[in-house]
């Protein structure tokens, strides 16, 4: 179990840097426009927020939504973690531990539907 | 000051704070958010969503080397999850209603104390006789190899143990932070677990920690792509050079250096929550 955890891990990591780099050369195709002020904060626009409007935005190759996509898979991997974890447990019939991994996964679950509403 | 200027300073940062972060044991994300806030000129509440990224970023790419090492304790780390993702939607929750000034002042509060504990170098192993019975019954045991034998641990004090996770994921949802200090103290000072077992459960743990408030930081609009995207590469490239480095480089001067740093951007954080800056 160990080392499949590990693979998972790795190709989350690296999956999602990539996809942000890919999103970063799009943000800077117009490298000498002046950056944005970020000593306010403004909520980012809507359309970013919610899982489909970053879908929608990545297909057009939109750059902040290639970039939020890339950062969605990067949070997805701890919480594939968690799920793989269960299923190892299952395996090994350690009804405590496929127990307690669903609770952590309930509450990453109920974060992630909380936050996107 | 032209974009591309902008995310190539926030990347150079981040990678020296990643670099130096790997290099000293204590993590990137707690100077990114004072170097961003204070120098940077960002606000904190952005500065904290890239961070919270930067650390899950981190904590996966670590961990992957050490799980498959077998060094994290996944059983320990599951069980201690629950507390640390609770404690984090509530850190989360509070991010959102609590003012700047009083964030920056906790903030500060917590580079002082990391410090603190890197300067005070790693604890005595803890001698503790009384095995925790709900240690027994939860399997929060294993063995690890030191040196030449294997040798048996088991948790102690667990529900002290939990609590104190509960604690460290609270701070990692209010500051954006992995709080991979406090989660040691938790295993090796609290639970007597060996501190090897502790550094790579905790690194293990930040991940699923962070996650748990990362949906709320992006609902609220915290996590903000343009500033996101340099530092989350920056970190992550400057941790896996550190932990290249770390074999080579002369940790004793380098630590001292960085924990003056932390401290002087501990202060500075206070002074500034205080002031009323941030």
């Amino acid at each position: 179990m160990d080392l499949a955890i590990g693979k998972l891990l790795r190709f989350g990591a690296i999956f999602s840097a990539v996809l942000v780099s890919l999103g970063g050369v799009l943000y800077l195709q117009h490298p000498l426009r002046s950056a944005p002020k970020y000593n306010h904060f403004l909520a980012e626009s809507t359309s970013l927020q919610g899982v489909a409007g970053v879908l929608r935005g990545a297909v057009h190759l939109d750059a902040n939504s290639v970039i939020q996509l890339g950062l969605l898979f990067l949070i997805a991997t701890p919480v594939a973690r968690v799920a793989f974890c269960i299923v190892g447990f299952a395996r090994q019939k350690d009804h405590l531990y496929i127990v307690i991994s669903s609770s952590v996964l309930v509450i990453l679950i109920y974060s992630l539907i909380q936050g996107g509403r | 000051m032209s974009v591309l200027l902008f995310t190539a300073l926030l990347f150079g940062a981040s990678l020296l704070a990643g670099l130096l972060g790997a290099l000293t044991g204590l993590g990137g994300g707690v100077v990114i958010v004072p170097v961003l806030v204070l120098l940077f000129k960002v606000d904190l509440r952005y500065a904290i969503g890239a961070s919270l990224i930067s650390v899950i970023a981190t904590s996966s790419g670590a961990a992957a080397a050490y799980v498959s090492e077998g060094l994290s304790n996944i059983r320990i780390g599951m069980f201690l999850e629950i507390a640390t993702t609770l404690g984090a939607l509530l850190g989360a929750y509070l991010t959102a209603r609590i003012s700047s000034h009083s964030i920056a002042v906790v903030f500060g509060i917590v580079l002082l104390y990391s410090a603190y504990a890197s300067y005070r170098g790693r604890f005595q192993d803890v001698q503790m006789t009384r095995r925790d019975p709900l240690a027994v019954r939860l399997k929060l045991c294993g063995t690890y190899s030191s040196l030449s034998k294997p040798e048996r641990y088991s948790a102690r004090r667990v529900p002290l143990g939990f609590g104190i996770m509960f604690g460290a994921g609270t701070l990692s949802g209010l500051l954006g932070i992995g709080s991979g200090a406090v989660k040691v103290l938790a295993m090796d000072q609290t639970m007597g677990l060996p501190f090897k077992i502790s550094t790579t459960t905790s690194n293990f743990m930040i991940g699923v920690t962070a996650a748990a408030s990362a949906g709320i930081y992006l609902a609220k609009g915290y996590i903000d792509a343009g500033i996101a995207m340099p530092v989350m590469l920056g970190v992550l490239v400057g941790s896996l050079l550190g932990s290249k480095l770390l074999v080579r480089a002369h940790v004793a001067t380098l630590k001292v250096t960085f924990c003056l740093v932390i401290l002087v951007l501990g202060l500075e954080m206070i002074f500034s929550g205080v002031t009323g800056r941030i």
